[in-house]
C-alpha cells in the first residue's frame, strides 16, 4: 500500500492505497465523490473528467498514486458558496443535458477548453469536446452552452472595461 | 405560493431535474453503498457456442476478500420452481413458464409439465407457434453467446472480486457457431441451440388487399435489399443493480438502472418467487436507456436471489465491454422490399420480407420488435395491397430487443429508400413521387395498408415546409454546378417523409399482438394541506424531463406555478402502479393521465368552492387558479384555499369525502402517429469516400408541445443516433461469434465534431387518440434520419450509377462503391480490415454480400 495525500475540491485527504487503484475509484469509493462517473473502460467516454492542477484529465486513466501531492477539482468543487459556476448555469439555461450522466465530465472539459482557448470557434469547441461522449443531446445544446459562457464572459469583460 | 395567471404548457420552462445533475449530486445506482454490501463480478463465456464440461470454483473461493462463488448449477434451485398459475394477471405478461417445454410451443391452456421447468424472460409472445429456448439466468451446460454468464464471485470489494475471476476454471467444448441470419436459415446450418431442431423462432405474416393483382397490373416494379446492422445502444451509464434484503419484513428493495421498475417488479416477483407486495423496485437516477434498459436481465435476477440466499446487499455494476456483450443490441435485419407502381409512380402494392436477428435468446420484447415495424412499412403512403412477412432467426450472438425506434426506423428506412429508387426508375423528383402517394390531409382515424388506423396526418404540409426551409431549388442548382464542373466533392440531397407508431398503449391491441396488454398509464394528483401539489406518475424518466413537463401540465390545469408541483416517479413503493417509459408513450399516455387526474381535482374543488361561495356549481368560473361567481368576480376563492378547506374538511358539501386527491388510469383507444419531413444535405468527397453532413433540416409534427426546449432536445438526440446508424455504428461479429467491435474504441459513437447543426421547425396536427392531442416525439429522430442520410449519399453518387450504399456508409464503403462503379480494380493492397470495423468482413459488392 502507498500513502498519498491530495486536496480535492479544497479539502485535504490522506489515504493508504494500492498502486493500481484508479484515481476515479479513489475519488468515488474512498472519498465518496459520486459526481465523477465511470462510463467505459477504454478512456473513450470522458464521463470521469476532472481537473488536476487546473488541467482536465480522465480520472479513469490516472492512478491515484499519480495524483499524490496534486490539487484535484471535480464538478462538486466549482460551485462557490452555493453559486453555480457559469458553465453549470449555461448547461441549465441551454438545456445542454438530458440524463445528465455525461454532464459532470462535459462541464469540466468545457471549462478547461475555454480556459485554454477563450475565443474558440464552434468547430474548435466541438473538437475540444471530442473526448466527451453524450448519447442524449446530439451535442447541439452543449455547444450552445459553451457559447453562452463565451458571451457572458465578453459581457463581463466589457462591463469591467466600461 | 406564487400566483400563476399565465400558461406554462407550451413554454420552454427550464428543467427542474438539472440542479442535481449539473452539480454532480445525482443518485446513480453505482453511488449506492450499504453496510455489509458485497460486490458481484461475473465470469462470462469467451465462446459463442460451447458445452460446459466442468466448472471449478474452489480456488476462487480461497482468494482474499472473496465471500462466495457460484456456478450456474449452484444457483439452479434459487429461482421459482413453479410460478403462480396465471402470473399474466400479475405481470400483464404471459409468464406461465412451466407450460413451455423445450422446443414446444405455448399452448393456450396450462399443461402440467413433468420435466424440468422451462425458464425464459419472454413477455411478447407473437403467436402460439413461437419457439422459445430455455434460458437460465446463468448457463450451466451450454453457452449460446459470447458473454453469457457462467459464474459469479462475491467479494468485499470490486477489485478483489475481479481478481478472483482469474481463479475460476471452466472447461468448454466448443460447438459449431451460427452468426449469419441468412446462413442460419439454410438446410444443415449449425444450430444456435443444440437439440432445438431449428434456428427459426417464428414466422409472422400480415396482408391486406390483393397483392398478386397489384403486381400483375404494375407498369413498373422496383426492388430493394437493405441491411440493418446490429447496433449497440451505449447509454453512457452502464447497467447496475443493488439488491437489498430486509430481514425483518422478509422483503427486498432492488435498485436498478432501468426504464421499467414496475415491469421489473412483476417479472422478478414471478421469476424469483418473491411476493409482489414484498418487492420494491427503485429506478434511482438513470443515465440514459434508449431501450437497453427496457428489459429484465440475468444479473438482476441473480442479485435478488443471492441477496435472499446470503441475507446481505448485493451490488453489480456493469463495465463497458461487459455492456457490449451482456446488454441487448438493437436492429439486426435483412430487408427485401418491392413495390408495384403505375407509370405515374402511384403505388399499387408493396411486398416486404424480413429476416430478423433474435440473437441467442428472447428477452422481454425481442420477438415483437420487428413486428412493431410491420404496420409502418407503408409509411405515409396509401395504396390498396400490402403483404409483410417476418422470420425471427436465432444466432449465437447477444440477444436483440428494443433500441430507440424499435422496429420503426427499419420500416421507415426501407420505404423511404424504395421511394427514392422508384423516383429514379421513373425519372421524376423524389419529392414529387412522394406527393403522388401521400394521404390527403386527415384529422380523424384513417385506415392504412398495414391494417391499423392512423390518428391524424398532413404530410404535404411538412414536406412543403422542409423544401422551403432547405431552399431545395438552390441546393439542386449547387448540385448541378458541382456536377458540371467535375468537383471532386459532390452534393447530396436526401429526403425522408416519415410517420411512426408510438404511444404504445391500447391494451386490447397489445394483447391481440401477444405483447401482454396493460398498455395504460396512471397518475395521481394530490393537493397537500398547504395547497402545494404532488403528482405521482407511472412513467420512469431517464433524461426526458417528465418532472418538468408534468409540472407544467398539472400547473396549468390547477392554476398554480410549476414550482409548487412535485413529481414523484420510479419507486414502486411511491408509485405502486405504472407501465414505465419506452416507445414514445410517456406524454401521450402518462402525461395525459396527469392532465385527466388534475381535471378531476378541479371538478371536485369546484363543488367545494360553490359550497363555500354559496353559489350554484354552474355559476362558478375557474381561471388562473381562482374560483369566482359568474358576474361578481370579487366573490372568489383560490384553488390553494379550497385545497386547505378540503383538507380541514370543516364544512364540506353533503356526502363529499375530504382531501383533493384524484387518480386516473388512461388506456387510450389508439396509438399515436407523429410524422415529419427531413432533408439531409451531404458533401461526399469522391476521392476519399468521406461524407460530411453540411446541413440537416427537419420539420416534425408531434401535435401540441408541452415544453419546446425538451422536444428540441429529444429531436437533436434522436437525429444524432439516426446519423450515427447511417454513417458510423455497426456491431461486427467474426465467424466464431466474437464481437470484434467490442469497445468504444472500435464501435464508433460520434463525438461533437462528427455531428451537424440541426435546423428544426414544427407543425401542430393534434392526435385524435387523446384529449390533449399530443403524440410523443422521443424516437422521431432515429426514424427520420437514417433514410435521409443514405438517400443523400446515393443522390450525390447517382451520376456514377450507384443505386445503394449499405449502412454504415463508411468512407471505405463509399470509396469502394465509387471504384466498383467505375469498373476500376480497388487497388491490390489488401486493406487492413482490422482498423476498418465498419464494413461487413466479406461484402465485396454494394448490393450487399452476406450479412453477419
Amino acid at each position: 500500500m502507498r500513502r498519498i495525500q491530495m486536496t480535492v475540491d479544497g479539502n485535504a485527504h490522506v489515504a493508504e492505497v494500492e498502486p493500481r487503484l484508479l484515481l476515479l475509484h479513489h475519488l468515488r469509493e474512498n472519498l465518496g465523490i459520486g459526481g465523477v462517473h465511470p462510463g467505459c473502460n477504454t478512456t473513450s467516454c470522458g464521463a470521469c473528467t476532472v481537473h488536476i492542477d487546473g488541467e482536465s484529465v480522465k480520472s479513469c486513466t490516472v492512478l491515484a498514486v499519480q495524483a499524490d501531492g496534486h490539487e484535484i477539482t471535480t464538478v462538486r468543487g466549482i460551485t462557490e458558496n452555493g453559486v453555480w459556476h457559469p458553465m453549470q448555469q449555461a448547461f441549465h439555461e441551454a438545456h445542454g443535458l438530458q440524463c445528465g450522466y455525461c454532464t459532470p465530465g462535459m462541464i469540466m472539459a468545457s471549462i478547461s477548453l475555454l480556459k485554454e482557448n477563450p475565443d474558440a470557434t464552434e468547430q474548435e469547441i466541438r473538437e475540444g469536446l471530442e473526448g466527451n461522449l453524450c448519447r442524449c443531446t446530439g451535442y447541439e445544446n452543449i455547444v450552445k452552452a459553451v457559447q453562452l459562457v463565451q458571451q457572458h464572459t465578453d459581457e463581463l469583460a466589457r462591463h469591467a472595461a466600461s | 405560493m406564487t400566483q400563476a395567471p399565465e400558461k406554462f404548457v407550451g413554454g420552454g420552462v427550464l428543467r427542474k431535474e438539472d440542479p442535481a445533475l449539473v452539480t454532480g449530486r445525482a443518485n446513480w445506482t453505482d453511488n449506492i453503498t450499504l453496510p455489509g454490501m458485497l460486490h458481484a463480478v461475473f465470469m462470462r463465456s469467451p465462446y459463442a457456442h460451447a458445452k460446459i464440461t466442468s466448472v471449478d470454483v474452489s480456488a476462487a473461493r480461497e482468494q482474499p476478500g472473496v465471500v462466495a462463488v457460484f456456478s450456474g448449477a449452484d444457483l439452479d434451485d434459487e429461482y421459482e420452481k413453479h410460478p403462480r398459475e396465471n402470473p399474466a394477471a400479475v405481470t400483464g405478461y404471459d409468464l406461465s413458464l412451466h407450460d413451455r417445454r423445450q422446443g414446444h410451443t405455448v399452448t393456450g391452456e396450462t399443461v402440467e409439465s413433468p420435466e424440468e421447468t422451462k425458464r425464459s424472460f419472454v413477455s411478447w409472445i407473437v403467436h402460439d407457434e413461437l419457439k422459445i429456448p430455455h434460458h437460465d439466468p446463468m448457463a450451466h451446460d451450454e453457452v449460446n453467446f459470447a458473454g453469457e454468464p457462467v459464474a459469479v464471485v462475491l467479494a468485499t470489494d470490486r477489485y478483489k472480486a475481479q481478481d478472483a475471476i482469474e481463479f475460476i476454471e471452466v472447461e468448454y467444448e466448443p460447438m459449431d457457431v451460427v452468426t449469419d441470419i441468412e446462413e442460419a436459415m439454410t438446410e444443415g446450418s449449425p444450430l444456435a441451440h443444440e437439440g432445438f431442431g431449428t434456428n427459426e423462432a417464428y414466422t409472422w405474416d400480415l396482408a391486406t388487399g390483393d397483392i398478386d393483382d397489384a403486381f400483375s397490373k404494375a407498369d413498373i416494379t422496383v426492388k430493394g435489399r437493405y441491411l440493418q446492422p446490429r447496433l449497440i445502444p451505449n447509454a453512457i451509464e452502464t447497467r447496475g443493480v443493488v439488491a437489498n434484503p430486509d430481514p425483518i419484513s422478509g422483503g427486498f428493495t432492488v435498485y436498478t438502472s432501468t426504464q421499467i421498475p414496475h415491469i421489473t417488479k412483476a417479472v422478478l416477483s414471478s421469476y424469483c418467487g418473491v411476493p409482489e407486495q414484498r418487492l420494491r423496485v427503485v429506478a434511482p437516477d438513470v443515465g440514459g436507456g434508449f431501450g437497453s434498459k427496457l428489459n429484465v436481465y440475468s444479473e438482476e435476477v441473480i442479485a435478488l436471489v443471492l441477496a435472499r440466499k446470503l441475507g446481505v446487499p448485493i451490488k453489480w455494476i456493469e463495465d463497458r465491454s461487459e455492456n457490449y456483450l451482456a446488454t441487448i443490441h438493437g436492429r439486426g435485419q435483412v430487408q427485401d422490399i418491392e413495390v408495384a407502381a403505375d407509370s405515374e409512380g402511384k403505388i399499387l402494392g408493396m411486398k416486404v420480407n424480413l429476416l430478423a436477428d433474435m440473437g441467442a435468446y428472447l428477452h422481454l420484447n425481442t420477438a415483437g420488435i420487428p413486428l412493431l415495424g410491420s404496420f409502418m412499412y407503408p409509411g405515409v403512403y396509401t395504396f390498396p395491397a400490402y403483404s409483410f412477412e417476418c422470420i425471427g432467426v436465432y444466432t449465437n450472438k447477444t440477444p436483440t430487443d428494443a433500441y430507440r425506434g424499435a422496429g420503426r426506423p427499419e420500416a421507415a428506412f426501407a420505404v423511404e429508400r424504395i421511394m427514392d429508387a422508384l423516383a429514379a426508375e421513373i425519372g421524376i423528383d423524389p419529392a414529387e413521387v412522394r406527393r403522388r402517394n401521400f394521404y390527403e390531409p386527415f384529422d380523424e382515424p384513417t385506415d392504412t395498408p398495414g391494417g391499423i388506423q392512423y390518428d391524424s396526418g398532413n404530410y404535404q404540409m411538412t414536406l412543403d415546409r422542409v423544401l422551403e426551409l432547405a431552399d431545395y431549388e438552390g441546393l439542386r442548382e449547387e448540385q448541378r454546378r458541382r456536377r458540371e464542373s467535375g468537383d471532386p466533392v459532390q452534393l447530396g440531397i436526401g429526403f425522408s417523409t416519415y410517420t411512426e407508431i408510438c404511444g404504445l398503449a391500447p391494451s386490447q391491441v397489445l394483447t391481440a399482438l401477444g405483447a401482454g396488454g396493460a398498455g395504460w398509464e396512471t397518475a395521481k394528483v394530490q393537493m397537500l394541506a398547504s395547497g402545494n401539489v404532488e403528482v405521482i406518475t407511472g412513467t420512469t424518466p431517464h433524461g426526458q424531463g417528465h418532472v418538468t413537463s408534468w409540472s407544467q401540465i398539472a400547473a396549468d390545469v390547477l392554476g398554480v406555478s410549476p414550482d409548487d408541483v412535485e413529481v414523484l416517479h420510479g419507486d414502486t413503493a411511491i408509485a405502486p402502479y405504472g407501465r414505465d417509459t419506452y416507445g414514445s408513450r410517456s406524454l401521450p399516455v402518462g402525461g395525459v393521465a396527469v392532465h385527466m387526474a388534475a381535471q378531476k381535482v378541479v371538478e371536485k374543488a369546484k363543488k367545494i368552492a360553490a359550497h363555500m361561495l354559496e353559489a350554484a356549481e354552474d355559476d362558478i368560473e375557474f381561471e388562473g387558479g381562482t374560483f369566482s361567481v359568474a358576474g361578481s368576480p370579487d366573490q372568489n376563492i383560490t384553488m390553494t384555499n379550497v385545497a386547505g378547506a378540503a383538507y380541514t374538511a370543516h364544512d364540506l358539501p353533503e356526502g363529499m369525502q375530504p382531501v383533493l386527491s384524484e387518480e386516473f388510469f388512461f388506456d387510450p383507444p389508439n396509438f399515436t402517429f407523429p410524422f415529419g419531413a427531413h432533408i439531409c444535405v451531404t458533401e461526399v468527397d469522391t476521392e476519399t469516400g468521406f461524407v460530411k453532413i453540411r446541413d440537416y433540416f427537419g420539420v416534425d409534427d408531434c401535435g401540441p408541445v408541452i415544453n419546446p426546449t425538451i422536444v428540441d432536445g429529444q429531436l437533436h438526440g434522436g437525429i444524432a443516433q439516426g446519423v450515427a446508424q447511417a454513417l458510423y455504428e455497426e456491431a461486427v461479429y467474426d465467424e466464431e461469434g466474437n464481437l470484434t467491435t467490442g469497445s468504444m474504441v472500435d464501435y464508433l459513437i460520434p463525438g461533437a465534431p462528427e455531428l451537424p447543426n440541426y435546423t428544426l421547425e414544427r407543425t401542430v396536427t393534434p392526435s385524435t387518440s387523446n384529449e390533449m392531442g399530443v403524440k410523443g416525439v422521443g424516437e422521431a429522430g432515429t426514424i427520420g434520419a437514417p433514410p435521409a442520410v443514405i438517400n443523400s449519399i446515393v443522390d450525390a453518387l447517382s451520376p456514377y450509377g450507384i443505386t445503394h450504399i449499405d449502412m454504415p456508409a463508411s468512407p471505405w464503403k463509399v470509396w469502394q462503391a465509387i471504384q466498383d462503379a467505375q469498373g476500376q480494380e480497388a487497388g491490390t493492397r489488401d486493406a487492413d480490415r482490422s482498423g476498418r470495423p465498419s464494413q461487413a468482413p466479406d461484402s465485396t459488392d454494394t448490393e450487399g454480400g452476406s450479412y453477419s
